[in-house]
């Protein structure tokens, strides 16, 4: 499988990454690369393999918190970093829907 | 009349205890030796200089009340992964911008409530993507080794903690907090010529530590012995209820497991990683350290763990997958960078921003995570790696049947020169050929340094162990460390 | 007779399936300790994970995993002892983390049915395709600033259960009706408040249109209908939009459609249509979600009463299918009944508070939920009328008074004397007393005029106020006039 200049950008679109023409000439050289030497994964024969999702070397079942209110009350610190804060809000530019 | 960076953690501990220093002398000494060497070298990012002289005085008031922690007095260094409250932390990105963490890492955490002491952020590739800290925005740092042939030639120290590895090497921290994705802490260690262990997924928290590829992420110390890094782990590790993938384990006593014997230890040496490209002098130095094992009573024990070869391969589709969607919260709208022209719409500030705070090889793994999570390659690409890394890690789980541990040499090079291997991702990708399989299957793995090559450049050893068995890798890694007795310096050294 | 729309090439079949969106009831977030309460101020109730911080980790919170069990079994549904979260990614402004956890490739419940009721009285079942717990997402604000949207991650995080039906419902009347149904089944089950104003459940609208006989053509999904009747409305506009265009030689276009509820119409949304690409994978921050059967064992026997059970034990009482149907539609509504028929006729209790109560109800403009009388009171009133206390017209007296105080109903006979007289002297008295005055209409009554029997009823029960026994009254007239 190899990626064309369109599918780069493509990707790029999905990724939110604004590419200009070079560099999307250069990425598509490196991940064509990449992808080609990937590629022999397909020789791998993984009939009725079940595929490792998560790290845990060993079967591990996701815990349970209690339902109770633990967090938040905290507006000020979840917006201190934000480089638009319009009083207790986040700003971006205006959406449309 | 030793000098204070000349204390191991175990020591200094010890010295404390006795009075023969305290940490406000320990800690200034760190702290001078930074502002010496750190220009040069680029470990850290920033220096905490005036908080961590505070913290000092707080540690010797409190071990003069008698309270004393497990690290009490140490100074530390901490990866700039690690969020840490009220100081800015960069994952050596520009997108964080000036990015000043409201919470504490649970592993820092750890380490505070223990008693160690803050010398500042360690420098790091670019959200810990790269295996020479040369993709950080804060700059390349230099790995205080250099060639005995071409001195003024400069090394990396590995990455992604190339920071964590060259500051402990040259004395600029005592020991310091790392992280391990695909060999981030055991390749930049056997760079620097210092020991690190990545241990069992889920054995220390994620929760703070910001995030490459989760389900390979792992935290981890590096130290300039193997004891003092599991005096270090002791206390970094354990159960939070914070992370869901934490172990709900008790921590050993590690450092108790450096003085067991490996007599009797079955050691395995696996087959397929004798490869094309190993330098015949870690090959030599790998036979070394299975004699020296040998000699103290270990089994030696061939085996073959015959999915090595697609460890790579397999680790560039998760990693870069699980990366392209956790690095998709940097989007300038909470924190971070912002970059916007006049009349940019939300997706144009998404982005610019992207565009303009991420580097080339994050940006490329993004692309490639991307684009293998994307429509119609899933199964080809991700499901795909996911089953193949179901193999590689079925293929320890078979040898732990025959032994209790495997050595194999960290690298497969010494430290390379920063303008080196920078034009081919995939030649750098292969400097992690003998990390990445216990990350892939979730074990702890430990470098030790175990001699040197030719150009007076450190060489290193890996110990992997079974799940939860960090107390063999210790074991073994000290019997290592023992025989070795590596006692070379590098040439940048406070 | 099925449900067609008339477009000029003849009769054509609306096809519907609904996707609701239903937040589960909870302290606090599927995966962070911050509040869900509603009406909290802007990013108050946010925690770090929920705002998408570097190094956050999501937590399950196992309220809303048993709450999503609980709906399953609501639903007659398969719970899937195995479950995961996965990751759907996409931008947007009031998605913080950059992706949804949601459940995609295997969501904790699987296949169930539930049983509508029409108006006719008619039932059909509408098939369960899945339910899945996800993440809400946070709120945009468009209306706070000219050039700028503001957000709020109130609800970022909130835990909710997304139901999916079957293409099974053929008329608008069905698709209201099963969204009517699941809201009774989730209010029932305590799992989702069902508050559709304040967004607590929102539906996601799928329709196509079809001739008899064919295959199904192209749906489009019309998002967040907020009201059973504006999914009703949206049904009707929407199949009619796409009559329209198949039968003006288009093609109808698989999208994502908006309903203007002030035009009636539906309008494509097309600033989702180029994020089709979610990426899906295992969260590899959350194991598994793995269920013991005993447990689900433990929820099914603790479940409370659902409205199909209580619906025909009402029946099996004596009340009608349709007194039976009307209490339990609200489970308020059932809870009242059941207090008011506790060791009583259920067919009176039933009868007073479909008649009376929900008149009253109405006047009042009133719920259930803030009664003007308490059940028990009303209860206590039919007891009155039992033991002779009250007669059937006194007793609607003293409900008029319970409507304004709500007391006991017995107090309010004390204070205002309201108790029915079956003395019978002194009905005898009062009888006497009206045969005096009415010689005149004895002579006519005798004389064969009967209807006067009424006459003297009248009079003797005026003269005592209302409060004679009526039927004391009867026998003592029906003796002396002979
Ligand atoms: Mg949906
Ligand atoms: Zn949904």
């Amino acid at each position: 499988m190899s990626l064309d200049a369109a599918a780069v950008r493509r990707v790029a679109n999905l990724a939110r990454l604004r590419l200009d023409e070079p560099e999307v000439q250069k990425l598509q050289a490196e991940i064509n690369g990449i992808l080609g030497w990937i590629e022999q994964l397909q020789a791998v024969n993984t009939d009725g393999v079940e595929p490792m999702a998560g790290g845990s070397p060993v079967a591990v079942a996701l815990p349970w918190r209690k339902d109770a209110v633990t967090d938040g009350g905290q507006a000020d610190a979840v917006l201190r970093n934000a480089p638009d804060r319009e009083g207790e809000y986040f700003g971006v530019p205006k959406v449309v829907e | 009349m030793m000098r204070p960076t000349d204390y191991t953690i175990a020591e200094g501990l010890r010295a404390l205890d006795k009075r023969e220093i305290s940490s406000v002398e320990l800690t200034g000494a760190y702290v001078k030796a930074i502002e010496a060497h750190n220009p040069r070298l680029n470990a850290y990012i920033t220096v905490t200089a005036e908080t961590a002289m505070e913290a000092a005085r707080a540690s010797d008031a409190r071990r003069a009340k008698g309270e004393v922690g497990a690290l009490e007095g140490i100074p530390l260094g901490i990866k700039d992964l690690f969020c840490t409250e009220g100081t800015r932390t960069t994952a050596g990105s520009k997108i964080l911008g000036e990015f000043v963490p409201p919470y504490e890492s649970t592993v820092s955490g750890n380490l505070k409530r223990d008693g160690a002491v803050f010398l500042g952020k360690l420098n790091l590739d670019e959200f810990a993507m790269g295996s020479s800290n040369t993709t950080s925005a804060f700059g390349p740092v230099e790995n205080p080794w250099s060639r005995a042939n071409d001195p003024a030639k400069r090394l990396v120290p590995g990455g992604s903690s190339g920071g964590s590895a060259a500051a402990v090497a040259a004395r600029l921290a005592m020991g310091a907090t790392a992280t391990d994705t695909g060999g981030s802490i055991r390749q930049p260690a056997a760079f620097c010529g210092i020991a690190g262990i990545k241990p069992t997924y889920g054995r220390c928290s994620r929760w703070g530590i910001v995030a490459f590829a989760s389900s390979l992420d792992q935290a981890g110390p590096v130290a300039r012995n193997v004891e003092d890094c599991a005096i270090l782990l002791r206390s970094m590790a354990g159960f939070d209820p914070k992370d869901s993938t934490s172990a709900d384990r008790p921590v050993p006593d590690f450092a108790a497991a450096c003085t067991r014997s490996v007599k009797g230890l079955r050691i395995g040496v696996p087959a397929e990683y004798t490869m094309p490209g190993l330098a015949p002098e870690i090959e030599a130095l790998w036979q070394q350290g299975l004699d020296w094992l040998r000699d103290a009573g270990a089994e030696i024990v061939p085996i073959s763990l015959p999915h090595t070869k697609y460890a790579l391969p397999t680790y560039y589709v998760v990693a870069p997958a699980e990366a392209s969607s956790n690095l998709a919260r940097y989007d300038g709208v909470r924190y971070g960078l912002r970059v916007t022209e006049r009349d940019s719409d939300l997706r144009d500030l998404y982005e610019r921003t992207r565009a303009a705070g991420f580097g080339a090889e994050v940006r490329r793994r993004i692309m490639i995570g991307t684009y293998v999570l994307s429509h119609g390659y899933y199964d080809a690409y991700y499901l795909k790696a996911q089953k193949v890394r179901a193999l590689i890690a079925r293929d320890f789980t078979q040898a732990w049947e025959k032994v209790d541990a495997i050595v194999t040499p960290a690298t497969p090079t010494s430290a390379f020169p920063m303008d080196e291997r920078q034009d081919d991702p995939v030649t750098m990708y292969l400097n992690d050929v003998f990390t990445v399989p216990a990350n892939l299957a979730g074990l702890p793995g430990l470098a030790v340094p175990a001699g040197l090559d030719g150009q007076g450049l450190p060489l290193g050893l890996q110990v992997i162990g079974k799940a939860f068995d960090e107390e063999t890798v210790f074991a073994v890694g000290a019997a290592l460390e023992r025989a070795a007795n590596f006692t070379a310096k590098p040439q940048v050294m406070a | 007779m099925s449900y067609t729309l008339d477009g000029d090439t003849g009769p054509w079949e609306v096809v519907v399936g609904l996707e609701v969106h239903a937040q589960v009831l909870s302290e606090s977030k599927l995966f962070s300790g911050a509040a869900t309460a509603f009406g909290a101020g802007p990013n108050s109730q946010v925690s770090f994970v929920d705002a998408g911080f570097p190094g956050m980790l999501p937590v399950i919170n196992g309220e809303c995993v048993a709450q999503a069990v609980r709906t399953g079994l609501g639903l007659n549904a398969q719970v899937n002892l195995w479950s995961r979260f996965d990751r759907k990614n996409y931008f947007y402004a009031d998605l913080p983390q950059g992706y949804q956890i949601s459940q995609f490739a295997h969501p904790i419940i699987g296949t169930g049915v539930i049983e509508i009721t029409l108006a006719d009285g008619s039932t059909k079942n509408i098939g369960i395709t899945r339910l899945h717990l996800e993440q809400d997402a946070g709120k945009s604000l468009h209306d706070q600033h000219q050039s700028k949207s503001f957000i709020d991650l109130n609800r970022s995080g909130v835990a909710l259960m997304e139901i999916v039906s079957e293409p099974d419902m053929r008329s608008p009347e069905e698709a209201g009706a099963y969204l009517t149904k699941l809201r009774q089944i989730v209010r029932y089950l305590g799992t989702c408040d069902g508050n559709m104003d304040e967004g607590s459940m929102r539906a996601d609208v799928n329709v196509s249109v079809r001739k008899a006989g064919e295959e199904f053509r192209t749906r489009c999904e019309i998002k967040n209908v907020n009201s059973v009747r504006f999914v009703m409305q949206a049904v009707e506009a929407e199949a009619r939009r796409q009559i329209e265009v198949w039968e003006s030689g288009g093609t109808v276009g698989q999208e994502t459609r908006l309903f203007d509820t002030a035009r009636g119409t539906t309008r494509s949304m097309r600033s989702k249509e180029d994020a089709h690409d979610y990426r899906y994978f295992p969260d590899p921050d959350l194991p598994p979600l793995v269920l013991e059967q005993s447990w689900v064992d433990q929820l099914k026997a603790s479940l409370p009463e659902l409205p199909d059970n209580r619906r025909a034990r009402y029946v099996a009482l004596g009340l009608s299918p349709y007194d039976a149907h009307v209490l339990t539609i609200e489970k308020e509504t059932a809870a009242f009944f059941e207090i008011v028929a506790k060791g009583r006729d259920a067919k009176v209790a039933a009868n007073w508070v479909t008649g009376d109560y929900f008149a009253a109800l109405n006047r009042l403009k009133r719920e259930v939920a803030d009664s003007p009388v308490s059940a028990e009171n009303l209860g206590a009133l039919l007891d009155l009328i039992a033991d002779g206390t009250l007669s059937g017209k006194l007793a609607k007296d003293v409900f008029e008074a319970m409507l304004e105080a709500d007391e006991p109903p017995a107090q309010i006979v004390e204070t205002r004397g309201l108790r029915q007289v079956t003395d019978t002297g002194a009905i005898e008295a009062a009888v006497d007393a009206v045969l005096a005055a009415n010689a005149d209409k004895i002579a006519q009554y005798q004389g064969g005029k009967v209807g006067l029997f009424g006459f003297f009823v009248g009079q003797t029960m005026k003269a005592m106020a209302g409060k004679g026994n009526p039927a004391l009254v009867n026998e003592l007239l029906k003796q002396k006039l002979g």
